[in-house]
């Protein structure tokens, strides 16, 4: 093994209430491909971020060490200052320009005061061979396809003189061509003296190009393998050997076989991103049956429940839907309503909530018109409903006439779930129903979904938390790229199995 | 808890919102003092609502389009517009001379709906064709600016020869006959300011009286008479001012009117609450059922209609439709509402305030020229205030 190009010793970082990171040491060497590979939210782009001066020196405790030196980046130009790239899953291009006006965005190459555009062209044409794109750099980037925009991301990097390219997730959302080029021209690369970092959801993908490969879980390191010593079990054994803490209420309760949602051979199709999002999806739900929704971020899960969801992002559809037999098509999401369906986004800042209202007038917004009379809203039975909620979902409030802002991440939670029961839907879609709340809150959140399909209810949840899905769900559909990877029942599913389909 | 605790609690937890009326009596107390009293006097203040009016029913509108985050330029020249319209139906001497001319009971319906869909294709470029409401209501602006001077063109300043049209902006509601009661002032006037004292207690006592039953918090009584007896001094003693001219004027009337069907809308409805709720966070309006194109049409044919009414109220108080009318009547308007606490950002503001806010605007223009203030330091002092009232909301939002 070479000496080490970068050495990030003992490093901790904590974010309010969390900690994202403890202790974690890692080692590249120079010259090797080095990929970083864990769970959702195991830490690894925090880690990355860390490295690259997304998080300045001194929000973190450890020290990074690159080429000898220790490093105290503040920020990404400092990285990239001493030779480090980043390539983000969401492309940092600008798609009204072009490719050379973005291969040398932010270091210009200049006469004076004024660009030197034939320099920049023509340079630009040497960073696109070196990364073997064959494109006029007079193009737009968004005339590019994605495995294209990657490789000028690529350049881009190049032409900063780039000692150590780290790419996150650089494959998700390319083809199989687009991928197997890419890997490639990390290995050009490599043979070019480039040292990579790359992070992949790809287990194949990582065993077939890494040179060594970290594994990180739960904000720590837990292995580092050699790649003659790796195999795909043994990945998935570190990835996700933790234990279940049993912190989920009992299942005593069986469901019914009526089937009350079904879909069929449900596509959908991205009309910006320009391609398709989910590719002949299959499922089912039974009354009083709460399904699981495994897979990575950006499987398509969130994706699928939009669509279902009366399709508010207006992609194309094609497929069928059933609820309770009968075959539904929604135009707008007060359509799914109507017809019983309730949908708890994941992110209840930007999409769940009106922070800047109060917790009454959130938890009666999608049903107004149940305390209203011929459109006049009773304003007193509203705040009698929102303390029936916030007395059964023990929501903590000091009253219902404070600002949701003020709450807590589990109580606006909560908040999110009160209006969509006071909606009384049939079918409730909760996804990541838990995302960055608490134990005891968690806990609370579980016993009522409980409760719920006691009481007739389905529920479809969609977790990236592992434990969470197979303690919880009757059955689990594992998504991945689009796709129904495949179903689990409670008693099959175990959390290897889980990440080998949803990996694949 | 103590009287005062409680009225210095009650205060702390509102100051937002009595902020602006602070503001209006510190203003009025001001210009009083500075103008030995005749600022206050009966006939200043007929004038100031009067002036008032037409900028007062754009700025109704106003809120609700900036509460949904959007922005109307237009309303100006389409007010404008919509006025020598009117005034074409009724007296342009061509109309006249082909006995064409329509009287006011259809004059004024048609031009509210024009108003109306002239504000549906703001509303369906916004909405449907998703151009942002700056860009789509410039060119109305640019457009409606041209239109007067299209109609305008052969005839110059259109002269209304209708007194009932004209009355709008000048007239006053009649008295009842005099029984040598109170001579010199108007009693209907009166009656009405006492009928509206009485009618606010009740209805004040009934929502009390609702709540308790449903064993919600209420004010302590003693804050609660306090409250009503400082609500019935002011109405009492806006009463006693305008009686003591010609009364109440028709321009007082509409936009009261306005005022309360908008306000008992905006804070009552269903319709009311979606439109806050598309402001405060469109999306997950959306994905609460709430379908944010239909409710951008709703405001925006509100904006056209109160535009149209404006057009009317300016066109009638000027007896006579001119090239120029309502030249930075949207300005005046956006002000209005800003001054009157509605956040930049979306999803706050009240109906009431904005017209507290306008005419907090009008009481610096008519202080001001009482005074002899010259023009350029009238706009830099309203620029000035506007600044304030904005900082005062930015600064005192997030603390409740």
């Amino acid at each position: 093994m070479n000496a080490p190009i970068l050495e990030m010793k003992s490093i901790t970082k904590e974010f309010p209430g969390v900690k994202a990171l403890s202790d974690v040491s890692f080692q590249v060497a120079k010259g090797e491909i080095h990929c970083l590979v864990g769970e959702n939210g195991a830490g690894k782009s925090t880690l990355m971020k860390i490295l690259s001066g997304v998080y300045p020196h001194g929000t973190y405790t450890g020290e990074v060490v690159f080429n000898g030196q220790v490093q105290n980046l503040s920020s990404i130009s400092d990285s990239e200052k001493v030779g480090i790239a980043i390539i983000y899953q969401e492309l940092a291009l600008i798609p009204e320009m072009t490719v050379y006006e973005n291969i040398f965005l932010g270091h210009e190459i200049k006469n004076g005061l004024l660009i030197n555009w034939n320099e920049t062209i023509k340079q630009a044409g040497e960073m696109l061979k070196k990364v073997k794109l064959d494109i006029n750099p007079a193009v737009k980037v968004k005339d590019l396809g994605v495995g294209k925009q990657q490789l000028v991301e690529i350049a881009k990097a190049l032409s900063k003189d780039v000692k150590l390219l780290i790419l996150d997730e650089p494959t998700s959302s390319l083809n199989e061509t687009d991928s197997e080029n890419l890997l490639n021209l990390l290995r050009d690369l490599k043979e070019q003296g480039v040292t990579s970092i790359m992070i992949s959801h790809k287990l194949k993908e990582v065993i077939e190009i890494a040179d060594t490969i970290t594994v990180l879980r739960d904000g720590q390191t837990v292995a580092t393998l050699r790649k003659d010593e790796v195999t795909e079990h043994k990945l998935i054994k570190h990835m996700v050997g933790r234990e279940i803490n049993n912190i989920y209420p009992k299942r005593e309760h069986k469901p019914s076989h009526e089937i009350v949602l079904e879909v069929r051979n449900w596509n959908a199709h991205h009309p910006t991103l320009g391609r398709a999002i989910l590719k002949d999806v299959n499922f089912n739900l039974k009354k009083g049956e709460i399904i699981g929704f495994a897979g990575l971020i950006g499987s398509g899960r969130t994706e699928l429940a939009l669509s279902i969801f009366g399709n508010p992002d207006g992609y194309q559809l094609k497929g069928e839907l059933y609820v309770k037999g009968n075959k539904k098509q929604f135009h707008h999401p007060q359509d799914a309503i109507k017809t019983g369906i309730a949908y708890v986004t994941e992110d209840r800042k930007g999409d769940g909530l009106i922070l800047i209202q109060d917790v009454k007038q959130n938890i009666t917004l999608a049903n107004l018109h149940k305390i209203a009379q011929r459109g006049v809203v009773n304003n007193n039975a509203e705040i009698q409903v929102a303390n029936e909620y916030k007395t059964n979902l023990n929501i903590k409030t000091p009253s219902v006439e404070q600002k949701v802002s003020n709450l807590s991440g589990g109580n606006q939670q909560k908040v999110c779930l009160g209006k969509w029961l006071f909606v009384a839907p049939d079918i409730l879609i909760l996804d990541e129903p838990t995302r960055g709340i608490d134990v005891g809150a968690k806990f609370e959140i579980y016993t009522i979904m409980k409760d719920l399909v006691k009481q007739g209810m389905s529920i479809i949840m969609i977790s990236s938390e592992l434990p969470e899905v197979l303690g919880m769900s009757d059955r689990v559909y594992i998504v991945s790229a689009g796709k129904i990877a495949g179903e689990l029942s409670a008693e099959e599913a175990t959390q290897e199995k889980v990440m080998q389909l949803a990996t694949n | 808890m103590t009287f005062f605790e409680n009225a210095k609690k009650v205060l702390q937890q509102n100051i937002r919102e009595y902020g602006m009326y602070i503001a209006l009596f510190v203003i009025m107390v001001f210009f009083t003092i500075t103008t030995d009293g005749t600022f206050i006097s009966s006939r200043n203040i007929v004038n100031l609502i009067n002036q008032t009016g037409y900028i007062a029913v754009l700025a109704v509108g106003m809120t609700l389009i900036i509460i949904i985050r959007q922005i109307d330029l237009s309303v100006g020249f389409l007010a404008g517009f919509l006025g020598a319209i009117a005034a074409i139906a009724m007296s342009d001497p061509r109309v006249v001379a082909n006995g064409l001319n329509l009287p006011i009971y259809a004059v004024i319906p048609l031009t509210l709906c024009l108003g109306i869909m002239a504000g549906l294709v703001t509303g369906f470029l916004v909405a449907q064709m998703k151009i942002p409401s700056f860009v789509a209501s410039l060119a109305g602006w640019l457009i409606y600016r041209g239109a007067i001077l299209v109609v305008t063109e052969s005839t110059g300043t259109i002269i209304i020869a209708n007194d009932a049209f004209n009355a709008i902006g000048n007239g006053f509601i009649p008295d009842i006959p005099d029984i040598g009661f109170l001579p010199g002032v108007h009693k209907l006037t009166l009656i009405l300011g006492v009928v509206a004292v009485i009618l606010l207690v009740i209805n004040e006592l009934n929502d009390r009286r609702k709540k308790q039953s449903y064993n919600f918090e209420v004010l302590p009584t003693e804050i609660f008479a306090l409250k009503l007896i400082f609500l019935a001094a002011i109405i009492g003693g806006i009463t006693w001012i305008l009686a003591g001219y010609q009364g109440l004027s028709w321009t007082a009337v509409i936009v009261l009117v306005v005022t309360l069907i908008y306000n008992f809308v905006m804070s009552q409805t269903v319709l009311g609450r979606h439109i806050y709720a598309i402001g405060g966070n469109p999306d997950a309006a959306e994905l609460s059922g709430i379908s944010v194109k239909k409710l951008i049409y709703v405001v925006f044919g509100s904006m056209g209609m109160l535009s149209a009414l404006s057009g009317i109220l300016f066109a009638s108080r000027l007896q006579s439709a001119t090239t120029t009318a309502g030249t930075l009547f949207e300005l005046d308007a956006i002000a209005a509402a800003y001054v009157g606490g509605v956040s930049a950002a979306g999803g706050v503001g009240k109906v009431v305030g904005s017209i507290i806010g306008a005419l907090v605007m009008t009481s610096l223009t008519s202080g001001m020229n009482l005074m002899g203030i010259g023009i350029s330091y009238q706009y830099i002092v309203r620029g000035a205030v506007l600044a304030a009232a904005v900082i005062f909301d930015v600064t005192t939002r997030g603390k409740n």
